[in-house]
């Protein structure tokens, strides 16, 4: 195909104008979608996948009129994995689109080759400071947050609410963190205690019983997976749930199942929940849920978004890929009717948007999903988008 | 602050005893076959797997935890036969390379069969909690683990030092040729070792479902530790593996709670916290290197191998 196009291009430049647009319209748009489709996080990367594939279902399988062919790529959370996946999609099937990305480390390995190759990367759930303020790229977008800010919506929130004493519980690794800091950075009140504990601790009785004997006015924490899964549990079990627990991807639609009763009335922070009002957003619950048979949390949600803004950006450019500068003028407009509402880029590529508190609610019909509670941050920007300066 | 620390002391002689009910079998089948199983946490998520299932299943936990036992028994029966039994008289590396291989494989098989999110595990019905301090509902569940675990290893002893099979066991350990020799089927009897010790982690694994997550790979970190308790209580024995899970278990336990506060008394509290959780992860090793640094045959090692 690239090589028709170049043909096409250059020896034949008029006739090559006329045919282009013919060629666009009937050739698939090709798009490589990366996650963690295995091992014990592989429940976050098959929210991503089946919130895209949802996207894609109500544009009838096209993108701006193109045909869509996905290609669904698993990292193993491995980033070599990930890489060669990668490299193969971009110089073998000669993808237009990488979209997905669960965790930052994923994100790392495949950001150069992609960004470099001067293919859009939209990344849909992770989200790190790295490529937000001097290290942005015009090719990178992401229709997720910048992972500070879902930290920093929760320190508004211990702010908003008056707790004097919090506790704060996080994984010893990076994002544990970097989550720390997103807290304090809203929240002035005193830190009872900071506990740091192994990414792979099983039992959390020795934390449970040390808030039990400080008695804090909340406890602030970020654990993800089965460490949340763990936690919770533990947690209610020790009758500790009338200290109110301030999270962030510790009670979500990946974890719920899990969880269940225990999580109820737990909070968490978000940028979109499946009793959003509004048509678009309750037909995408309904039809996810129809599909896939389980709820759809906010990782689903902003793939779905991706599967719109690719789709209005299309649009705009008559379905084409090759002029560059247009498509990502196209992406910057965010012209699409997001699930969360309003929904704008800043000037890094990272949304702009509104964050909310959520609850663990049990619906009628006996599953359990997150519910927004209110809105804590309006048109938040992050910290880092005023460094950023795209080169060229 | 008594209570707190009672609370703790608790906490680790029950994960003490959860580790001793893996590694018993890990040791048993080490110390009489001179096998390394390293798919015996496997069989720990197995036992977790199946429990929570026949528990959903039935609506009891209970009855989902006995349901469990025949069916941990048989998986470990089946895994010997088809896989291990061909292991016995090759070296210890294709050993590890084929129960590497099984680990992989049940890992796989269990997240296609269950999904990759962490099962929800029914709360074991009839217990409450009591008070041990102000503020701290303590679930009676964990002190009946350490109940069982305390009774299954006043079970193990009873079996291995006072009845036959158990002298049979024994001699195995010390010269299987001389054994077999004297006309007993010792393949008959290694098998029956190692559906126990399979039956035994799957114990573990029924037990912890309501208090850890039932995630894919739960077992891969319980064998490490299990590892370390059954060096650290010398190869081979049951009384060692005993006394070095409850060992390891109150270390890595009250490590993880005091460390941070001890060391805040010379740190200031930002590095303290850092370093403490950081030493509190390498105490458990500390404590193998330092055993083994003066006794290379661990605790109980060379009375009986």
């Amino acid at each position: 195909m690239l090589r028709r196009t170049v043909l096409g291009a250059a020896a034949l430049p008029l006739l090559g104008g006329l045919a282009r647009p013919a060629l666009a319209q009937n050739a698939p748009v090709k798009v490589a979608f990366l996650g963690t489709l295995s091992g014990p996080a592989a429940s976050l990367g098959n929210q991503l996948r089946d919130g895209w594939l949802t996207g894609v279902k109500h544009l009838e399988g096209r993108l701006g009129g193109r045909p869509v062919e996905t290609l669904v790529l698993d990292d193993e959370l491995k980033p070599d994995v990930a890489l060669t996946k990668i490299r193969a999609a971009l110089e073998r099937d000669k993808v237009d689109f990488v979209v997905g990305v669960v965790f930052s480390n994923m994100l790392q390995a495949i950001f150069r080759p992609v960004t470099e190759s001067e293919t859009v990367l939209i990344t849909t759930n992770a989200g790190p400071s790295t490529y937000a303020g001097r290290g942005c790229n015009p090719f990178m977008f992401t229709t997720a947050y910048q992972n500070d800010q879902p930290h920093a919506t929760m320190g508004q929130v211990a702010q908003e609410e008056g707790y004097k004493r919090v506790f704060i519980l996080v994984p010893n690794y990076q994002a544990g963190k970097d989550a720390v800091n997103g807290f304090k950075s809203r929240f002035k009140g005193e830190v009872v205690d900071e506990v740091y504990v192994p990414l792979n601790q099983l039992d959390f009785s020795a934390e449970v019983a040390r808030i039990a004997a400080l008695k804090p006015d909340a406890i602030f924490t970020f654990m993800p997976g089965g460490l949340g899964v763990n936690l919770v549990r533990q947690y209610r079990q020790a009758g500790l749930a009338n200290i109110p627990f301030l999270s962030t991807f510790t009670v979500d639609e990946a974890t719920l199942p899990a969880q269940q009763d225990a999580a109820l009335g737990f909070f968490t922070a978000a940028t979109w929940a499946p009793d959003f009002p509004g048509e678009a957003s309750q037909r995408f619950v309904r039809d996810f849920e129809a599909a896939y048979n389980y709820v759809p949390g906010n990782y689903a949600a902003q793939s779905y978004d991706a599967a719109l803004l690719i789709d209005s950006a299309l649009k705009a450019t008559g379905g084409r890929t090759s002029d560059k500068p247009a498509l990502r003028a196209a992406l910057e407009k965010a012209d699409f009717p997001s699930l969360r509402g309003r929904f704008a880029f800043g000037r890094n590529h990272y949304p702009v948007q509104d964050f909310w508190l959520c609850k663990v609610v049990k619906r009628p019909d006996g599953k359990f999903a997150t519910a927004t509670v209110r809105k804590v941050l309006e048109n938040d920007t992050d910290p880092y988008a005023g460094e950023c300066r795209f080169r060229g | 602050m008594s209570g707190l620390f009672l609370v703790q002391l608790l906490n680790g002689v029950q994960l003490g005893v959860l580790l001793f009910l893996v590694a018993a079998g890990l040791t048993l089948v080490f110390g009489v076959m001179h096998f390394i199983n390293l798919a015996h946490g496997v069989q720990y998520m197995l036992g977790a797997y199946l429990a929570a299932s026949l528990g959903i299943w039935t609506g009891s936990f209970w009855l989902g935890l006995l349901l469990a036992l025949p069916l941990s028994l048989a998986a470990g029966l089946l895994l010997e036969f088809l896989v291990f039994r061909h292991l016995y008289d090759r070296d210890h590396l294709s050993q590890v390379l084929a129960t590497f291989g099984v680990i992989l494989f049940l890992d796989e098989a269990v997240r296609a069969l269950w999904g990759s999110a962490p099962l929800p595990v029914p709360q074991p019905e009839g217990l409450g909690s009591i008070v041990l301090m102000p503020g701290l509902l303590y679930p009676v569940y964990r002190l009946v683990i350490i109940g069982a675990g305390l009774g299954v290893g006043l079970l193990l002893w009873l079996l291995v030092e006072r009845t036959r099979m158990g002298m049979l066991v024994r001699a195995g350990a010390s010269n299987a040729p001389m054994v077999s020799a004297l006309g007993v089927d010792i393949r008959r009897l290694f098998t029956i070792v190692f559906g126990f010790g399979a039956m035994l982690a799957g114990f573990g694994g029924a037990l912890a479902g309501p208090v850890f997550a039932v995630v894919p790979r739960m077992g891969d970190t319980v064998l490490i530790l299990a590892f370390v308790v059954i060096v650290i209580g010398g190869i081979g024995s049951i009384r060692g593996a005993f006394l070095a899970a409850l060992l390891v278990g109150l270390v890595d336990t009250l490590g993880k709670a005091m460390l941070p506060d001890l060391l805040r008394l010379v740190l200031d509290a930002a590095p303290a916290r850092q370093a403490g959780a950081a030493l509190a992860s390498m105490l458990v090793y500390l404590l193998m290197a330092g055993i083994l640094a003066f006794r290379p045959a661990g605790l109980f090692g060379g009375v009986r191998a």
